[in-house]
């Protein structure tokens, strides 16, 4: 890894070199009715509109890998036939500019899953093969708990990460574009006091996490609690409303449905991002619902996201982002579920 | 059924459909006329024998009904009993007809005589207990929403024609309202219904930033209870949330089963 340091005002200029391509990156997008300001991902054309010191986004940037609707095929009816087209779209690239490691950890989770297994996604496969990726370093806030999933930081997954130290930016090159675009900004090596002051950073981030999951030994702990009651506590508050799967960065499970366009002309099979925790979701044919109760349900997507995903690649499909909690009307959220499972063992 | 199109050639029957309005405002039905954009196609999939809204022309031969509003006067359940004769297929056409819809806000009051003489004054009418059109025949189809979505009003006609199983959502508003990527409204501080309301509207008002009040009616298994606690812990008064929960209708069950929370002994008192 290359390091690099820019004065903060060039951040401007290294906007504008990438502006020719579609940005996304943390915007503002309201406010609550405290006055807490509320970010989420969306195209930035003009640099002031990025918010790089914002806190977290309410929403993952999912729907630019992952959209919560996206039309698998398309089928063309015509004389009692029929053609079936695949546009797999994702064509124009895009430039995330202010990840947090949290969230290129997610990508780099998903590329598991949708790029590595015997069957991959090509949908996302083609929009992440134009993806580049700035990174940026955060403040940890009192609901994140990346730190115990071993997410707080990136170590690859990114062209450029930057960390802002006073007056500058430290930047971790990965990527032999990041490379050259940084030739274009005023930019140079670090000396050996800029070294000191980025770890530093770094050790008053880690200093600053407030919530924390105690993930040893956790996938026999699920194993063994299983039938804890305390499941069934989570449940009666569980709304089995789907927010936590939609605002998660790694939620990739969905449904698909067909349709037919009312002159029967044309027809599509669509795709819908969908959560494990909604009632239909372990419907089969026939009617059988093998989960028919929220509890039962809720325990699911914490044994897939805890215990099944560690098993398959030996890390947890949590990124600790805590979006999830601070999305949930019912207040559940991963550091508290978890504890009270682990507290089940008496 | 005559000159059908075909799909996938195999012919497909174009039914007779009549449009029939018991009380209501008649929006669903206008809803549909509106989408001028897919409106011929969707004219292509059914010979439409009846809508006042939209043609001079009334026939009785029909094989599918769709009959919006509620049923408020002992004329309307004749009407209904005729029509349910007829048709093959019945469908419930929006909240109204669905759950009785705002008509049955006059429910709440002990005293229909009472409620009668404030709105008409010297010039009563016949009028009744509201109740949905289930309630007097049998309903083969119900599609919710006030008024009804007309996206949604399309894809159940096209698969009613072709002779699909139609499902609806299973799922809250919330899953859509999310997938929108609005601002939660209780992070506004207003009160919705969203988490324990059917889905299917792409979250139609919550996406304009106005709360949900639950004209599609309950999504199976919908959290009430947990809701009531959100809505307290964010300082949403009983009466916001049951000024909602009685709107349309659709909770009625639910709000019958919690006599003395939120049962007849708050709902029907002046």
């Amino acid at each position: 890894m290359l390091f690099k340091v820019f004065p903060v005002c060039e951040l401007n200029r290294l906007f504008a070199v990438l502006q020719s391509e579609r940005i996304v990156g943390p915007v503002k997008k309201g406010e609550d009715q405290h006055g807490r300001i509320l970010y989420d991902f969306d195209v930035v054309r003009d640099f002031s509109d990025l918010h790089l010191d914002f806190t977290q986004t309410i929403h993952s940037a999912k729907k630019y890998f992952l959209p919560y609707r996206e039309n698998l095929c398309t089928f063309t009816f015509k004389d009692g036939d029929w053609q079936k087209e695949v546009d797999y779209g994702g064509s124009a690239p895009l430039i995330f500019f202010g990840l947090h490691s949290c969230d290129i950890n997610a990508l780099n989770k998903l590329d598991k899953v949708l790029l590595g297994g015997r069957y991959p996604n090509s949908f996302y496969a083609k929009n992440r093969a134009k993806m580049f990726i700035v990174g940026h370093s955060c403040t940890p806030q009192p609901f994140c708990f990346c730190k115990s999933m071993g997410t707080d930081s990136a170590i690859h997954g990114f062209d450029l990460f930057l960390t802002r130290l006073d007056g500058i930016y430290f930047a971790e090159v990965l990527s032999a574009r990041a490379f050259h675009l940084l030739e274009n900004i005023d930019c140079r090596d670090p000396d050996s006091e800029e070294h000191r002051r980025y770890l530093e950073a770094i050790a008053t981030r880690e200093s600053m996490f407030v919530a924390h999951v105690d993930t040893s030994d956790l996938t026999k702990i699920l194993d063994l609690e299983f039938q804890a009651p305390v499941w069934k506590e989570w449940g009666e508050r569980c709304l089995s409303c789907g927010t936590c799967a939609q605002v998660c960065p790694t939620c990739y499970c969905y449904g698909v449905e067909e349709h037919v366009d009312m002159n029967f002309a044309h027809g599509r099979k669509e795709k819908m991002l969908y959560s494990c925790n909604l009632l239909d979701f372990a419907s089969v044919a026939g009617g059988h619902n093998f989960r028919p109760e929220s509890h039962t349900r809720l325990k699911y997507r914490y044994y897939h996201k805890h215990r099944g995903f560690v098993e398959a690649f030996e890390e947890s499909l949590c990124v600790g982002c805590g979006r999830c909690g601070q999305s949930c009307l019912a207040g559940i959220t991963v550091p508290e579920v978890i504890a009270s499972v682990r507290a089940s063992k008496e | 059924m005559k000159e059908g199109k075909t799909f996938l050639g195999v012919p497909v029957a174009r039914p007779r459909v009549a449009f029939f309005e018991l009380s209501s405002c008649e929006g669903c039905q206008l809803q549909l006329l509106n989408n001028e954009s897919t409106l011929l196609d969707f004219l292509s999939l059914m010979e439409i024998v009846r809508f006042r809204e939209g043609m001079k022309e009334a026939s009785d031969d029909y094989e599918i009904a769709f009959v919006e509003g509620s049923v408020t006067r002992k004329d309307e359940e004749e009407r209904l009993k005729v029509i349910r004769k007829q048709a093959k297929v019945v469908v419930a056409l929006g909240s109204c007809a669905c759950f009785g819809g705002v008509n049955q806000l006059k429910n709440r009051f002990h005293d229909l005589a009472w409620v009668t003489k404030e709105v008409y004054g010297s010039f009563p009418i016949d009028t009744q207990e509201v109740k949905p059109i289930s309630a007097i025949i049998e309903v083969d189809l119900e599609i919710y929403g006030c008024p009804v979505k007309k996206e949604e009003v399309e894809r159940i006609v096209t698969l009613l024609v072709l002779g699909e199983e139609i499902q609806h959502p299973q799922y809250p508003v919330c899953m859509e309202c999310k997938a929108r990527e609005n601002i939660c409204l209780f992070d506004l501080g207003e009160p919705c219904l969203g988490p324990v309301t059917r889905g299917g509207c792409d979250a139609w008002c919550p996406s304009n930033r106005m709360g949900c009040w639950g004209c599609r009616g309950p999504v199976p298994e919908a959290n009430l209870d947990q809701l009531r606690i959100i809505m307290a812990e964010r300082g949403i008064s009983r009466e916001q949330m049951l000024d909602r929960l009685e709107c349309f209708g659709g909770f009625a069950g639910y709000l019958a089963s919690q006599d003395g929370i939120f049962g007849k002994k708050d709902t029907k008192e002046e």
